[in-house]
């Protein structure tokens, strides 16, 4: 079973975001086929909420796509488990609180971990309410991915010495969304959560094409990319997974030897 | 009653992204230090009862307590301060608060618009600029109160996202809060959301059973049997509550949307027909399918027509110190039309529907208990909508 820390290990990871069930649950299973076809080293799978307060118009408008086509959690899990064996790159949701809370969060993981699924990342769950959540991915051997912003300032070494998995590094402020500029000081934010963690930094929101991947990869170990590919689905979709392939393609290509 | 992390009992916590945590951490330590600074108290008095018109009246409805036949009813008039709602209470308890910390912008959701009225009449008197995010669906429904809005010098920002209403425009405020915190202060209209709003508002709104209290006093001598509010979020509750939790003889009740009735879709009522669940920063009790997809909620009342219940609430439903009953379209609007026929008084849609439990107790009630309706607002602003209701097309 490959693990998250695998994804950090050839060269800068590109970790790829897709909202399950955008526009249907098939089109999704060949979008992760691409994308670990095309060299994606970590999946972030969206479980679709109805009120995605992190998220920008594109990933809220998948979201929208995705629950008025049926997409259900159970559904999700169905699609993972007829996929099982079948991916070898590390997969972890990301989705909010409620909708595992509501599920039960007992039963979520248990879940998660039966189909394989490594970690969650849940971003209307920041530290202080990480009890509710990570008891339970820790006795499944999930990871509960840890957050940092660019607002994190002294919070930046509590988190990073409790970090799971990886630390996702929000790059801006606001919601998910592609951005023409990131101004945020990656370099120094990375510098304090390495003093304290030796969890891989991934960084994600507004990272839209290779030459920003570039720029982010530099100081950390990763990037995030999900409106972006979303957009792609968007504009394509049930023909999308050849030309998210060829995105994922040349991001990889962009961070890998960095 | 709150705990350092901000919970009531299980309910309550800060389930919001990372971003935000020092803002509300930096809001609650400003909170902390002004709620016992003197100065701070005697400024925001000073507003409360020279600008916003406090103490409000609470007024015996004599001829409504002779026509019902039992109980007698006294009405705590909020729809008397300034902007004609209880929501003036806590936007100025937060507009200062966020002048304090230094901050120059306010913004706020809205579903009525009482609200938004209310934070762009707090930013026009402190010279603050202002934002407010209201669904389409009730700019519709609630046009006057957006051109007042707009003449108090705020931007009105539509919300077409979701269902149009008064919980998308929270989640685009929590949007909007995310992408500028340095000059922005998010003025909450409810008691909800994340830790410590729910605390800051009820403290800001509890003045209203503060004064219940006294004047109570002062006309009848002793404490009310029953105090009846509505609950959307549950601020004006929460407010007319508060200081009577500890009254154990003082039987607290909550009015919710049922909307179409309770049975139905269509309907608010978060406490009768919700489950717990985690949303808009806070564990509490919300309407929902069984994946946790929050439900697109219904009312008549804009100001009602939210999916979750602030988590004070939430706690008082567990220990059973507080009822939560459910009160249809049909039944707000007969109390609607029955205030104003019967002592001159037109009330807020969403108050009608405390009004309406108090119609359907009152009766049963021996003549020598008291029980007091929070009149949270005034209802010029429903008239159009409740004409339409009635089958009459007038225009705003």
């Amino acid at each position: 079973m490959t693990e998250i820390s695998d994804a950090f290990t050839k060269g800068k990871a590109f970790v790829a975001f897709v909202t399950c069930g955008d526009p249907d649950l098939e089109t999704t299973k060949s979008v992760i086929r691409s994308l670990q076809d095309n060299g994606a080293d970590l999946i972030e799978l969206g479980i679709p909420f109805s009120d995605p307060t992190a998220e920008g118009p594109v990933i809220q408008a998948a979201n929208t796509r995705a629950l008025s086509g049926g997409v259900t959690t159970d559904s999700i899990f169905s699609m993972l488990e007829e996929m099982s064996g079948e991916i070898k790159v590390p997969m972890v949701f990301m989705t909010y609180a409620n909708v595992v809370f509501s599920y039960g969060t007992e039963r979520f993981v248990g879940r998660c971990k039966d189909v394989g699924i490594k970690g969650l990342i849940l971003p209307d769950v920041p530290y202080e309410e990480r009890e509710d959540f990570a008891p339970y991915c820790e006795k499944e051997g999930l990871s509960l991915i840890s957050m940092v912003a660019p607002t994190s300032a002294d919070r930046i070494s509590m988190i990073a010495k409790h970090a799971k998995g990886f630390i996702y590094l929000v790059s801006s402020l606001g919601v998910t969304g592609t951005r023409s500029e990131i101004t945020t000081d990656i370099g120094s934010i990375t510098k304090i959560i390495r003093e304290n963690s030796g969890t891989p930094v991934a960084v994600g929101f507004g990272i839209s094409g290779p030459d920003q991947a570039k720029k982010m990869a530099v100081h950390t170990d990763g990037v995030i990319v999900g409106s972006a590919i979303v957009r792609i689905i968007e504009k394509y979709g049930r023909d999308a997974p050849v030309h998210v392939g060829e995105f994922t393609r040349s991001m990889k290509d962009a961070v890998k030897d960095l | 009653m709150t705990n350092p992390k901000g919970r009531f009992g299980t309910h309550g916590g800060q389930y919001i992204p990372e971003t935000l945590m020092n803002a509300v951490i930096e809001l609650e330590e400003a909170y902390d230090r002004y709620k016992e600074d003197p100065e701070f108290q005697a400024e925001l008095t000073e507003l409360l009862n020279e600008y916003a018109g406090r103490p409000s009246r609470l007024y015996f409805a004599e001829r409504m307590t002779n026509d019902l036949g039992g109980a007698k009813i006294y009405l705590k008039r909020e729809d008397l301060n300034h902007t004609g709602a209880h929501k003036i209470n806590n936007v100025l308890g937060q507009a200062l608060l966020a002048k304090k910390m230094g901050k120059t912008r306010l913004i706020a959701e809205t579903g009525a618009g009482q609200h938004g009225v209310a934070t762009a009449t707090a930013a026009a008197l402190l010279g603050m600029e202002c934002l407010v995010y209201m669904g389409v669906e009730d700019m519709e429904r609630q046009a006057l109160n957006v051109y007042r809005m707009r003449l108090l010098g705020a931007e009105v920002r539509g919300v077409e996202t979701g269902t149009g209403t008064l919980k998308d425009a929270v989640s685009e405020c929590m949007r909007e809060w995310t992408s500028r915190i340095e000059d922005t202060h998010y003025c909450l209209g409810s008691v909800m959301g994340p830790h410590p709003f729910p605390t800051i508002v009820r403290d800001f709104q509890s003045v209203i059973g503060k004064e219940i209290r006294e004047q109570l006093m002062e006309k009848e001598g002793r404490l009310p049997d029953m105090l009846i509010a509505c609950v959307g979020g549950g601020s004006n509750a929460i407010g007319t509550f508060y200081d009577f939790i500890k009254d154990g003889s003082v039987e607290l009740v909550g009015c919710e949307a049922a909307g179409r009735g309770i049975d139905t879709f269509e309907t608010a009522a978060t406490i009768n027909t919700g489950k717990p669940g985690i949303f808009h920063g806070m564990k509490s009790y919300f309407c929902q399918n069984e994946y946790g997809q929050i439900a697109p909620v219904y009312s008549i009342s804009a100001g009602l027509d939210y999916p979750g219940i602030g988590p004070e609430h939430a706690w008082l439903h567990d220990l059973g110190r507080a009822k939560y009953v459910a009160i249809t379209d049909e039944e707000a609007v007969q109390a609607f039309e029955y205030l104003s026929r019967t002592e001159g008084i037109i009330l807020a849609i969403e108050s009608s529907h405390a009004l309406a439990y108090a119609m359907k107790v009152a009766p049963k009630m021996p003549k020598d208990r008291i029980i007091v309706v929070t009149v949270s607002g005034r209802g010029d602003k429903d008239v159009a909508a409740i004409a339409r209701y009635r089958g009459e097309d007038i225009h705003d």
